[in-house]
C-alpha cells in the first residue's frame, strides 16, 4: 500500500526528504474483558519527518480503507505538555530518545526496517481500556489527596508582596513541568508513582503558597498513591530515564523526608 | 505558581508580539501551561471537596432548550458510547476556539467547535467568525501526514531576527547567504517595532515574501528566524537558559539544532477570536447559556495580543461568572427538568440521528482525509489575507466538499464502546457548518479590520484598511435552519473615552 496521500497538498521539495519503512507491532485488545495480543503492521516509505504518532494516524488511515479497526491510542495536544500521550515503545516508555513523549519522537531516529513493539502502560493502578490506552484517572485523584493549596485565592495581593529568590523559583518550576504522562509509573518495576508525588511536592512545597500545608499533603498523597494500588518506590531510578521533562529522581528522597 | 523571577526575587517580565514595553510576568515558554496547571490543581481540590463531580470523556452533541432557555446537555461517553441528558438551571460553556477548522493548527487535535456550534443552531447568536489569528512563529509543515503545527513561544521574537534571502528563489544554505543579501524583512519595513509587530502583520509579510519565491525550506514556505546576533551578544549559555526547551523542541521536530543554523517558521491558525456572542453577564442570546473564555467572541476585538487569552481566562472565570451565573440563578429559581421532559427526548434524537447517518454513510476514505481538504480550502480562502471572488469560490468549494463528505466517509465500528473515528465525523461535519459562516462572514466584512485582512481594502502600503462608517460593528449571525440563509445582526460599537485611529508600527 502507497504511504503517499492522493488528496491533499503534498508540498513540493519534500518528495527529496527522507523516507523509511517500518514494521511495527502493536498491541490490540478490543476491551479489558478480552485477551489483548500482537499484531503486525508495515508502513512502507513513510517520511522521516513525521512523528510517531502521525505515522500511526497513517497506519490507521489503511486500516479504515482496509474495513479494520483503527489502533487505538491516546494523544491530543501532540506537542509534549498535554500528557496525554504514551506508550511502550519496544519496551522504553515513551521510546528512546531522552526527554521526548511520543507524540515528539520522529521517524527520524528510527533506521529504515526497524521493527518497533508498541504496548500500553503496565501497571494495577492503571487499567487496560482498548489497544494502547489506559485509565491514568489514579493521577487525578493523587492530586486531588492534596495536590493543591487548600486556601480560597481570594483578593489578588500586589505580586511583588512575596518574594521567591530566582533559583528556588527556577527549582519549583523544574518540578511543575511535570505533565501527568504516567510514564515513570510505566517503567517502575513496582508500578510506584513515587516521581509524580515527588514533583507535585515538591512543586508547591518550595513556593511561599504552598508551605502552610506541606506535612498535611505528603502525609495524603502518600496515602492515596497507596490506596490507588501504585508500588512503594523500587530505586531503579527508571523513573528518572524516561520522563519526558526529565524531573530529578533525587526529589523522591527530598519527599521521604517531607513526609516524616 | 513559579513565574519568572529577577535575582532580588521579584516578577520578571517580557515583552510579548505588538508591545513595545516589557510587562507581562511569564514563566519560561509555559506560562499558560503553568497557569493551567493551577487551575487544575484548584479544580482537583473541589473535587475532594465534593463540590464539583467530573464527567470526564465527554463530547457535548447537543444543548437542551425549553421555551427557549438554556436546561442542559446531550453528552456522548466517548467510553461507552452512551449518550447522556444532563439537566440544570444554566449551562456554562468553556470549550476553546475553533482554529482545527484549518486542521492543520496549533491546537490540541481533540479541540473542537462542536459545544459551540450546537448551541449555535439551538439560536446562540455567532458573533465574527471571520475573526481568526495566525500565529507567525510556528515550526512549518513538511510531509502530507504532519497532524499539526507546533507553536513556538512569540518570545523568540524578542532575540530572534527574521529574515529570507533578498533574491527569489535562493536555493543556498543560510550560513553560505552573505549578510548583504539578507532581508531583514520586518525591521526593514517596520523599523519602530521591527520583529515585534504584531501577529498579523508578521504573517501577511512572511506570506507575501514566500508567494513571491523568497520563501525557504520544505516547498518554500517557511522563512528563517536567526538567533545568531543574541547569541554573539550574550553568549549561548544566556539564550539557551532564555528560551530553554523551546529550542530542544525545535531541534526534536525539525531535526535542525536552533544555536548553529537559523530556525524556520511559517504562520500557523492560533486563536479564534469570533465565537458565541455574549453580553456583558458573558450570557449568550440564549438565556441561560453562559459561554466563557476562547468559545465567546468578546474581549479582543478583532485580533489579541500576547497574553490576553489568559487575562480572559482569569476576567471570565475568575472575576465575571461567579458573579453573573450566580445571579442568573438566584433569579431563575425553577427545579431542573426532567430527563425524560420532551425536549430532552428532542435532543437526544438529534444526537442519535447524526451519529446514525454518520454509521450508514458506508463510503471508502477515513474522516482524516476530509479534514486536511476543509483545512487546506480554509487556510487558502479564509486564511492569512481574503478576498471576494476567493471566499465565493470557497463557498462552492466548501458545498461541494461537504456533500462528498456525507456520502463517500467511512466511519468504522458503531455507536457503543470507543470509537474515535466517529468522535472525528462528529467534530469535522459540525467544521463544516461553520466553515461556511466563516466564509460568509469574511465576505460581508468589507474592510479589513484586525487579523481579518480583505486585500481589496489595504493602503498604498499594503497595511489594513478600515472602514468604520460602514463596519465599526459586531456581526452577530443568526441560524435559521439548514440550507436557509444565516441572518446577520449587527451591533454598533460605542467607543466613548477613546477613539479608534490608524495603528501604525513602521
Amino acid at each position: 500500500m502507497t504511504s503517499r496521500p492522493t488528496d491533499s497538498g503534498l508540498a513540493p521539495g519534500s518528495a527529496s526528504r527522507p523516507r523509511l519503512s517500518l514494521n511495527l507491532r502493536v498491541w490490540r485488545q478490543e476491551s479489558p474483558a478480552e485477551p489483548g495480543g500482537f499484531q503486525s503492521y508495515r508502513l512502507e516509505q513513510v517520511s522521516a519527518d513525521l512523528s510517531l504518532l502521525e505515522a500511526l494516524d497513517q497506519l490507521n488511515e489503511q486500516l479504515i480503507a482496509a474495513g479494520e479497526r483503527p489502533v487505538h491510542f491516546e494523544h491530543d495536544c501532540r506537542e509534549g505538555i498535554c500528557g496525554s500521550c504514551g506508550f511502550l515503545v519496544n519496551g522504553q516508555a515513551h521510546g528512546p530518545q531522552a526527554a521526548t513523549t511520543v507524540c515528539q519522537l520522529y521517524l527520524r531516529q528510527f533506521e529504515d526496517g526497524a521493527t518497533l513493539s508498541l504496548e500500553p502502560w503496565r501497571s494495577r493502578a492503571f487499567p487496560p481500556i482498548q489497544d494502547l490506552v489506559v485509565d491514568r484517572s489514579a493521577l487525578d485523584r493523587l492530586i486531588s489527596a492534596g495536590g493543591y493549596c487548600s486556601v480560597n485565592t481570594g483578593q489578588a495581593p500586589e505580586g511583588n508582596a512575596m518574594l521567591v529568590g530566582q533559583e528556588q523559583a527556577a527549582s519549583a518550576f523544574a518540578t511543575a513541568s511535570c505533565i501527568g504522562c504516567g510514564a515513570c509509573v510505566a517503567s517502575c518495576r513496582n508500578a510506584s508513582a513515587s516521581l509524580f508525588v515527588a514533583a507535585k511536592l515538591a512543586h508547591l512545597g518550595q513556593l511561599p503558597q504552598g508551605q502552610p500545608e506541606r506535612q498535611k499533603r505528603a502525609r495524603s498523597m502518600g496515602q492515596q498513591m497507596e490506596a490507588e494500588g501504585f508500588g512503594s518506590c523500587s530505586s531503579n531510578l527508571e523513573c528518572e530515564a524516561v520522563c519526558p521533562k526529565q524531573i530529578s529522581a533525587d526529589w523522591i528522597s527530598w519527599m521521604r523526608r517531607e513526609a516524616r | 505558581m513559579p513565574f519568572a523571577r529577577e535575582y532580588g526575587g521579584t516578577l520578571a517580565t517580557r515583552s510579548f508580539g505588538g508591545a513595545l514595553v516589557s510587562r507581562t510576568f511569564y514563566a519560561r515558554g509555559q506560562t499558560g501551561q503553568q497557569l493551567l496547571y493551577g487551575a487544575y490543581q484548584a479544580l482537583m481540590r473541589q473535587v475532594a471537596l465534593g463540590r464539583v463531580e467530573l464527567l470526564c470523556r465527554r463530547d457535548l452533541l447537543e444543548l437542551v432548550t425549553v421555551d427557549g432557555v438554556a436546561r442542559g446537555a446531550v453528552c456522548r461517553h466517548l467510553l461507552t458510547g452512551a449518550l447522556e441528558v444532563h439537566t440544570a438551571q444554566a449551562v456554562v460553556l468553556a470549550t476553546g476556539g475553533y482554529s482545527n477548522v484549518y486542521f492543520l493548527s496549533t491546537n490540541a487535535l481533540k479541540s473542537n467547535a462542536s459545544a459551540i456550534w450546537r448551541a449555535h443552531r439551538q439560536g446562540a447568536l455567532f458573533a465574527n467568525p471571520c475573526f481568526t489569528q495566525i500565529h507567525p512563529t510556528c515550526i512549518p509543515s513538511g510531509d502530507a501526514y504532519q497532524s499539526k503545527l507546533t507553536l513556538m513561544s512569540e518570545s523568540l521574537r524578542n532575540d530572534g531576527r527574521v529574515w529570507l534571502p533578498a533574491m527569489a528563489g535562493d536555493e543556498r544554505p543560510p550560513a553560505a547567504i552573505p549578510e548583504a543579501e539578507r532581508d531583514y524583512f520586518l525591521e526593514r519595513q517596520y523599523p519602530a517595532y521591527g520583529n515585534m509587530v504584531p501577529r498579523d502583520v508578521a504573517s501577511r509579510r512572511a506570506r507575501e515574501l514566500c508567494n513571491a519565491g523568497h520563501g525557504v525550506g520544505p516547498g518554500g514556505r517557511s522563512v528563517y528566524l536567526d538567533l545568531r546576533d543574541a547569541i554573539a551578544r550574550e553568549g549561548r549559555e544566556t539564550i539557551e537558559a532564555r528560551y530553554g526547551n523551546l529550542l530542544e523542541m525545535y531541534e526534536r521536530i525539525s531535526g535542525d539544532d536552533p544555536i548553529t543554523t537559523p530556525m524556520r517558521i511559517y504562520p500557523a491558525p492560533h486563536y479564534t477570536m469570533g465565537g458565541l456572542w455574549v453580553d456583558y453577564q458573558l450570557m449568550s442570546s440564549i438565556p441561560g447559556l453562559f459561554v466563557l473564555g476562547e468559545a465567546n467572541f468578546s474581549e479582543h476585538g478583532a485580533n489579541r495580543l500576547g497574553a490576553s487569552a489568559l487575562m480572559q481566562g482569569l476576567a471570565d472565570g475568575y472575576f465575571i461568572a461567579p458573579a453573573t451565573v450566580t445571579a442568573w440563578l438566584a433569579g431563575h429559581p425553577t427545579p431542573a427538568i426532567a430527563v425524560d421532559d420532551p425536549a430532552c427526548r428532542a435532543a437526544l434524537e438529534r444526537a442519535r440521528g447524526r451519529i446514525a447517518a454518520l454509521l450508514q454513510v458506508g463510503g471508502r476514505r477515513p474522516v482524516d482525509a476530509f479534514h486536511r481538504e476543509l483545512g487546506a480550502l480554509m487556510i487558502e480562502r479564509c486564511g492569512i489575507s481574503r478576498e471576494a471572488s476567493g471566499l465565493r469560490a470557497g463557498l462552492q468549494e466548501l458545498e461541494e466538499l461537504e456533500h462528498r463528505f456525507h456520502s463517500e466517509v467511512r466511519v468504522p465500528g458503531s455507536a457503543e464502546g470507543p470509537n474515535p473515528e466517529l468522535e472525528k465525523a462528529l467534530r469535522v461535519a459540525d467544521f463544516f457548518g461553520l466553515a461556511q459562516l466563516m466564509l460568509r462572514d469574511a465576505l460581508a466584512r468589507e474592510e479589513s479590520c484586525g487579523a481579518h485582512f480583505r486585500e481589496e481594502h489595504q493602503s498604498a502600503e499594503g497595511e489594513a484598511r478600515r472602514d468604520d462608517a460602514n463596519f465599526s460593528h459586531i456581526a452577530a449571525w443568526e441560524f435559521r435552519g439548514d440550507g436557509a440563509e444565516p441572518l446577520r445582526h449587527s451591533e454598533p460599537l460605542c467607543f466613548t473615552a477613546l477613539q479608534p485611529s490608524t495603528r501604525s508600527y513602521r
